[in-house]
């Protein structure tokens, strides 16, 4: 979009705050006056509290349950168990993933801090006294907590219930514990690359358990009219709609009795996509008693039970010539996705996108697999604030690259410009069969090489590396990132049947102003501010006045919701396109007020002038009133439209990382030094929100890199369920962040944009242990396992005798 | 439970209210009083969500029990506006959090907000580092602190130009 010179239309862009505007926000003064709506807040006349009493052991029998003594207790209404939602057939639920879930531990438990009943009474504190006054009986039975170990022969059966099933949702199961396995690529052709290649190597490398760890909990009120059989949840969601059909699914009400709302929420990244037993089980109550009822988990529970991301055992190898060109890539992961496969990814791809797995590079040949194991766990494996895999996919591929560069004794940066995809290349089809949009990777890359002065760093490093008396190591970290996202494209991408376009619906009022509503739910992304920006740019109508509403199923169309960066590259184009079938009939109308033909009109910011007699025009607002009372012959009154974006493709977002740490030989105490980030999201919407989102995903990924980790003991205890033991970084251990940018709009998306808040979170993780490996790799350390907390990096430090 | 008389004053507004002793002081503003800013992230008092302002200190609601405050003077986010001579006029760290975009999904804000106010009397001309010591108590999943830091710069600059003017 060419920007206006003249300082008049000039002012009458700028009026509009459209896209490249870095509007201030337009949800935060109800967020700075206490004034949000979160689950939590909401209070309904006559609402009950739900709490649930929770496994302590991994792995057990349940041998009884006594609820006499919780019904005995003041304020407590009821106590539900497997048996009590047995009749209802709502003791199992499906999962996204194609297995089925307990709801409540049907006979046996399967991880620490499964559910086992709830109790609800009238208030929080009466039902955490009928929660510790149900009695239960348990038998402790062999916990199995290592997927290696899961799929030994004589491994303990974890899932009885699924005996004799040979086969699952993603084809034939090799052993009790085994879920899937599943490939993509083409194996020979990857086995002939490396049968005669000149160099390979190959890294073993494991990417932790870690939390989304939103700071709001999950939770819900439900709330079932038992007159006039409708029922209403108010839900920490970021799929409402998904969420309504699968409880019409399980309730049997009809789905237009069924009203899901995602009010305010308190972040998400990955955690809130699922149907958690809390949910189901508020439901039911609420369906038994006919009142409202509540249920807020509180962090313990959350933590311990409720989506978990990564845990990716993975093998990687990687065929070169001896200058560094790659010419294969093969990749063998074993995933833990504890007791239920409840992972959140699009039906046929149960590993998610992690075939993204090839990166920036032009690699010839590439296969890889993943197999799906079983463990005394809790369930999950979402996304946390990545698309689909795609964060254990960028850092193995990054990481490989490393291993190859410091084999072959070559640069880190000069490796990754060798093997690029070209600029000329694209739309670049991949080995695993993805079609990458656009992208200007050796641009991006020497602009944050020159920025950060990086022969110069270099060069220190050097220095220091032959100075026997430096108090500390340095690292250097390059990434050099391809994310996939926006979630997808119909043919390839549904959840439960529903392919994953997204929606809008925009209505024009007499007066000029609009209402913009969604099938997205933001958690914090500003939709209300950035969408608000997309529509005011596409009809000339100033954003101030544009409301922006979604998260209602009762009210907004259909969608499929906010996670794997897909908000603006779905719902942002469903907004475009049903703006553009607005503007066509403005068009008409313009003509008609003008008494010219549609041709004879030219639009321009705001309104559509007569060619060549600009004078004679008709802006926004005067049309919006004419769509009222004055429209041509055989055209429908009214100014609206809705529109349903199925993408023809995913959008391909990049960036190139650069991270300076310093670590103290006498503590391994890592210091991060500078942070450089480069993010290339195509067409920008809202500066000021993207910088934003781009903190928040770094902080993320010094998070998981630096400190994050879910370590159990032998008997499956979670020794790390509280924010005291989680590593949630505060302002003091942040790093200061730098970003910057480049420019290479998608070409198949309506606005160019890509989507942008997961790449720092994707992007940072792989940077933070380049820098730490590149720390020692002059001493040969090619792989160190994430968090690289000063315990462990004092490990290293010592185990390669550098430790003072 | 049996109930325990307290008196305390919210936001400038006197209370007398029952309540049982065992009630935190955070469900007793959020459910009793439906004053719900401050929230709930973590009940082990790391988090500070539910940071709340007691006689002149910052406190983690959270973990602390509304008998507790028998006698005391609370504020909370939704007080801040009103501390300004002016109806309806934000309060600069509210502005400040608004103009430099310090939050994001608001859970953590109302916390933030009531904190950033104690440190700026605490200290009104923080340096960087003392900002970043002064809320750490107060934790922050969607911004990175970076723009916190800018919001909390932005109203010390503010609340001393005021006091210029006044002075």
């Amino acid at each position: 979009m060419n920007a206006p010179t003249d300082p008049k239309l000039l002012e009458r862009k700028d009026a509009l705050q459209g896209m490249g505007d870095s509007r201030l926000r337009k949800e935060d003064a109800r967020f700075i006056q206490g004034k949000g709506n979160y689950v939590d807040d909401i209070k309904l006349p006559g609402m009950m509290h739900m709490d649930i009493v929770r496994s302590p052991y991994a792995h057990a029998r349940i041998k009884s349950i006594d609820k006499s003594e919780a019904l005995k207790v003041p304020g407590v209404v009821a106590v539900l168990t497997a048996e009590d939602l047995k009749p209802l057939k709502l003791h199992w639920m499906p999962t996204l993933a194609g297995d089925v879930a307990a709801v409540l531990a049907d006979g046996k438990v399967h991880f620490q801090m499964q559910e086992v009943a709830v109790v609800i009474a009238t208030d929080r504190y009466a039902a955490a006294d009928g929660v510790e006054a149900v009695q239960v009986e348990y038998e402790e039975l062999p916990v199995v907590l290592d997927p290696y170990e899961a799929l030994k022969p004589d491994a303990p059966v974890l899932r009885e219930d699924l005996a004799g099933k040979t086969s699952g949702a993603h084809g034939p199961r090799e052993h009790h514990n085994h879920i899937f396995t599943w490939t993509a690529g083409d194996k020979a052709a990857a086995d002939a690359a490396f049968a005669s290649a000149p160099v390979t190597v190959s890294q073993h490398m494991f990417y932790p358990r870690v939390h989304p760890c939103p700071l709001e909990t999950c939770g819900c009120v439900a709330s079932f009219d038992p007159v006039r059989g409708e029922l209403t949840t108010f839900m920490t969601s970021q799929a409402p709609h998904v969420v309504r059909t699968v409880v019409s699914l399980l309730s049997g009400i009809p789905e237009s009795k069924v009203r899901i709302v995602s009010p305010d929420i308190g972040g998400g990244f990955g955690n809130k996509v699922g149907v958690y037993p809390g949910y189901v089980c508020a439901i039911v109550a609420s369906i038994v008693l006919g009142k409202p009822v509540k249920w807020i988990e509180d962090r313990v529970e959350n933590i311990s039970s409720t989506a978990f991301a990564r845990d990716y055992h993975m093998d990687g190898e990687l065929a070169a010539t001896p200058d560094g060109k790659i010419l294969g890539l093969r990749v063998d992961v074993v995933a833990d996705h504890g007791a239920f496969d409840a992972c959140a990814d699009p039906t046929k791809f149960p590993a998610g996108l992690f075939h993204i797995c090839s990166g920036s590079y032009d690699i010839p040949a590439a296969h890889c697999s993943v197999k799906g194991v079983y463990t005394n766990k809790a369930p999950g494996g979402v996304a946390y604030r990545c698309s689909f895999r795609v964060t254990e996919a960028v850092y193995l591929i990054e990481r490989m690259v490393d291993v190859l560069a410091q084999k072959l004794g070559m640069d880190k940066a000069e490796i990754r410009a060798k093997n690029f995809i070209r600029k000329e290349q694209f739309p670049y089809t991949s080995a695993f069969g993805f079609e990458y949009d656009s992208g200007d990777y050796h641009t991006a890359l020497n602009k944050v090489l020159d920025a950060v002065g990086y022969k110069a760093l270099r060069a220190e490093q050097a220095a220091r590396r032959a100075d026997p008396n430096a108090t500390h190591l340095m690292g250097i970290g390059l990434v050099t990132f391809t994310e996939v996202v926006g979630a997808g494209p119909s043919k390839m991408c549904d959840i439960l049947g529903v392919g994953m376009f997204d929606s809008c619906e925009i209505r024009i009022h007499p007066t000029g102003s609009a209402i913009a509503r969604m099938g997205t739910i933001t958690q914090g992304q500003g939709h209300q501010t950035t969408y608000a920006q997309i529509l005011a740019t596409e009809l000339g109508i100033p954003s101030e006045v544009i409301q922006v509403e979604e998260g209602d199923t009762s009210t907004a169309p259909y969608g499929l919701g906010t996670y794997g960066s897909r908000s603006t590259p779905v719902a942002g184009a469903a907004i475009a396109m049903a703006a553009r079938k607005i503007h066509a009939k403005a068009r008409k109308i313009a003509a008609h007020l003008l008494e010219v033909g549609e041709n004879d009109l030219d639009w321009e910011i705001d309104r559509f002038n007569v060619k060549g007699d600009p004078a004679r025009h008709k802006t926004m607002k005067d049309i919006a009133w004419a769509a009222y009372n004055n429209v041509p012959a055989g055209l429908e009154m009214g100014l609206e439209a809705v529109h349903y974006y199925d993408p023809p493709n995913f959008t391909y977002p990049f960036g190139i990382y650069l991270c300076v740490v310093d670590i103290d030989r006498a503590t391994g105490e890592t210091k991060v030094r500078r942070f450089y980030a480069l993010d290339d999201c195509g067409t920008r919407i809202n500066p000021m929100i993207i910088e934003g989102q781009i903190h928040g995903g770094l902080t993320e990924g010094f998070a998981v890199a630096m400190g994050q980790q879910m370590p159990f003991d032998a008997q499956g205890n979670l020794l790390g369920n509280t924010l005291m033991d989680y590593f949630l970084p505060t302002a003091v251990e942040t790093p200061h962040w730098e970003t910057d940018h480049t420019v290479t709009p998608s070409p198949h998306h309506p606005i160019g944009a890509k989507g942008v808040a997961e790449s720092p979170h994707v992007g940072s993780i792989p940077t933070f242990t380049a820098a730490v490996v590149d720390a020692f790799a002059h001493l040969g350390v090619t792989d160190m396992t994430m968090p690289h907390t000063s315990y462990r990096v004092w490990q290293q430090l010592v185990k390669s005798g550098v430790a003072l | 439970m049996p109930k325990k008389i307290i008196n305390v004053t919210v936001n400038g507004r006197a209370h007398e209210e029952a309540v049982e002793p065992r009630t935190l002081l955070v469900h007793f503003l959020r459910e009793q009083l439906n004053l719900t800013g401050a929230h709930i992230g973590c009940e082990t008092s790391h988090c500070g969500a539910c940071t709340v302002d007691i006689d002149g200190k910052s406190v983690k609601s959270c973990t602390h029990l509304a008998v507790q405050c028998d006698g005391s003077e609370v504020l909370t986010v939704e007080g801040l506006a009103s501390l300004s001579k002016e109806a309806g006029v934000l309060h600069a760290v509210q502005e400040g959090f608004y103009k430099e975009h310090g939050l994001q999904c608001g859970f953590c804000t109302p916390g933030m907000l009531v904190r950033s106010y104690r440190l700026l009397i605490d200290n009104p001309n923080p340096s960087e580092d003392e900002i970043r010591a002064g809320i750490s108590g107060n934790l922050c999943r969607c911004t990175g602190y970076q723009n916190i830091v800018k919001a909390i710069q932005y109203a010390a600059n503010k609340l001393q130009q005021a006091q210029k003017v006044t002075a």
